[in-house]
């Protein structure tokens, strides 16, 4: 290729791109950086910015770290505390219970049935989070089907709550994040070569040594994209906990909505969101540098 | 060999209990928008009563056709946006290509409860009015990242001897992107285009943040419903919607996989 043609072939790449940087970089990238300034200001009585007269006296008194000092109260390092164990309890069940099926749908399944079993997947994948989180409120309400069923059956004589607390809230983010951790589960393990599986067995490795020193190891990119793609939203998340908490079971998502929609102090809603996307932006970090050493990418 | 069998097997029975698991809640969802009884759980008997209370229900019908506008307006904007730049990553070599990659996947990873904050806050700052062009800007964002990442993935099947082909034979670069290159990525264009709509439908985090008065979409008018109180029409709604994410995502996923698609998931 001619060096004109090679400079021409870089710019028509810039050009093809530049309407996604204006669009997203408008819309997106400049929201954020916003978001992030307003996380050092204060709000004022009427729930607007109070404006800084004097900017060096300001960051000197050490003011503009005032909500993320309160965002380290008891309250709601306790809120935190919430969002992270829920995440972490929903990621690994997520992780237990999706590995057994990927790898059916992946390795065991007969061929021909794959794409319909892959699909049964899909399909909840893209469902609305609203209408999968309503069906378990559906179910669990206290005129509830599952209620009926328990007295029905004698099994208890009067309604159980089952609604609104924390087991609701993770039975209702497992069952939406399970899709999102089988598919790169998947992923990964369609790819696996199975002589390997079967050079183990023949080597005399015990089936349950096969599993963890050589199916594992080699599935571990898609347990690490499902990870990401289940601790992520579970950790910022709202819906569920809203609809099956409710007051009880209140998570950071629910504390950033609250202070932008209903307590009005944005600078300390900004704060929270941005320690939310810290926690994410590194996990995405450590993903990258895993995905680099690996040199393979599932989720990206 | 008979163990391998019986494992498998077991493995069988599981995967059939996850999607029990997977199916069951909806399945009932949808059972029970047929069911006469309005305040409890017990079976009735069936009706369509509930359907035909959706047709008269002014605040069902005017969300949903909010939902519509969104939809189609960002939609149409996103795969334009998106089309574009999937065709740089997919064939071109430019400056921040890796930069261009990590900005499609931020919307998709960023929880949305941030970036739905941070929006609301950016239109405060230049004093917009909440309405449904910000929910538009809003869906455009997200639906642009969709649309790039499966037009992307259609491109990395793509015989490119075929554009070659055509510049060989004197179709001028223009006319070889119209005739050779748009027909050969238009399903994944069409299933980017189906999902990008499929998702603008559905979001309620990031519109709850930006809707302004009178700009209520489906999912926040079935929100305000369920805070109320679960009722049968907000089953028969979910019902529909849920019915018409099957159909899309099931002509989506056939369009992927048409050759020369890429084997690549939309994971």
């Amino acid at each position: 290729m001619s060096v004109r043609a090679s400079v021409r072939e870089r710019s028509a790449g810039t050009w093809l791109a530049l309407p996604t940087w204006v669009t997203l970089g408008l819309f997106f990238l400049l929201p954020l950086a916003i978001l992030f300034v307003i996380s050092f200001g204060q709000r004022d009585t009427y729930g607007g910015l109070k404006p800084i007269a004097d900017l060096g006296a300001y960051i000197l008194s050490g003011k503009f770290l005032a909500n993320y000092a309160r965002s380290l109260h008891p309250i709601y390092l306790q809120i935190f505390w919430r969002s992270v164990w829920m995440a972490v309890v929903t990621t690994a069940v997520c992780l237990v219970v999706s590995f057994p099926i990927a790898y059916y749908i992946a390795v065991a399944a007969p061929p021909r049935r794959r794409n319909l079993l892959l699909g049964l997947v899909v399909v909840p994948f893209w469902t609305s989070f609203l209408i999968r989180t309503y069906a378990w409120m559906f179910i669990l309400r206290t005129e509830g089907l599952l209620n009926r069923l328990l007295l029905a059956t004698g099994l208890t004589n009067q309604p159980l709550e089952l609604l609104y607390n924390h087991f609701a809230v993770l039975i209702g983010m497992i069952y939406g994040e399970l899709p999102f951790m089988i598919l790169p589960l998947f992923a990964s393990l369609e790819k696996l070569d199975l002589s390997l599986l079967e050079a183990s067995a023949d080597l005399g490795a015990a089936s349950r040594s096969t599993f963890w020193r050589v199916t594992v190891p080699l599935a571990m990119p898609g347990i690490v994209a499902g990870v990401i793609l289940v601790f992520v939203p579970s950790l910022g998340q709202f819906i569920v906990s809203d609809l099956l908490g409710g007051a009880k079971t209140i998570l950071a998502g629910n504390l950033v909505q609250n202070q932008f929609a209903i307590a009005r102090n944005k600078p300390f809603g900004s704060a929270v969101a941005f320690e939310i996307t810290a926690v994410v932006l590194a996990l995405l970090f450590f993903y990258a540098l895993y995905t680099r050493r690996r040199g393979e990418d599932v989720l990206l | 060999m008979k163990k391998r069998h019986g494992g498998s097997r077991a493995l069988a029975a599981y995967s059939a209990l996850v999607y029990v698991f997977l199916y069951a809640p909806i399945a009932i969802l949808v059972l029970f928008s047929f069911n006469r009884a309005r305040q409890t759980a017990v079976w009735e008997g069936w009706t369509l009563d509930w359907y035909r209370s959706l047709a008269g229900d002014d605040l069902i019908l005017g969300s949903l056709k909010n939902s519509l506008i969104v939809g189609v307006v960002s939609t149409a904007i996103a795969v334009v946006v998106g089309t574009l730049v999937a065709l740089a990553l997919g064939r071109h070599r430019f400056r921040g290509e890796g930069a261009t990659r990590g900005l499609l996947y931020l919307p998709v990873i960023i929880p949305e409860v941030v970036f739905g904050a941070a929006l609301v806050t950016f239109f405060g700052a230049l004093a917009m009015r909440l309405s449904l062009l910000t929910v538009i800007i809003a869906h455009v964002v997200f639906c642009v990242s969709y649309v790039a990442i499966v037009v992307r993935a259609r491109l990395a099947g793509f015989d490119r001897s075929l554009e070659e082909a055509a510049l060989d034979l004197g179709a001028r670069p223009l006319a070889t992107f119209w005739r050779v290159t748009l027909p050969l990525i238009a399903p994944g264009i069409v299933a980017g285009a189906l999902l990008s709509f499929t998702i603008s439908i559905d979001d309620y985090v990031i519109t709850s943040f930006v809707a302004g008065v009178g700009a209520t979409t489906l999912p926040l008018q079935i929100y305000s419903m369920l805070k109320v109180g679960v009722t049968p029409e907000v089953n028969a709604v979910s019902s529909l919607i849920l019915l018409f994410t099957i159909v899309m995502i099931t002509i989506a996923t056939r369009l992927q996989q048409q050759p020369p698609a890429a084997r690549e998931d939309v994971s």
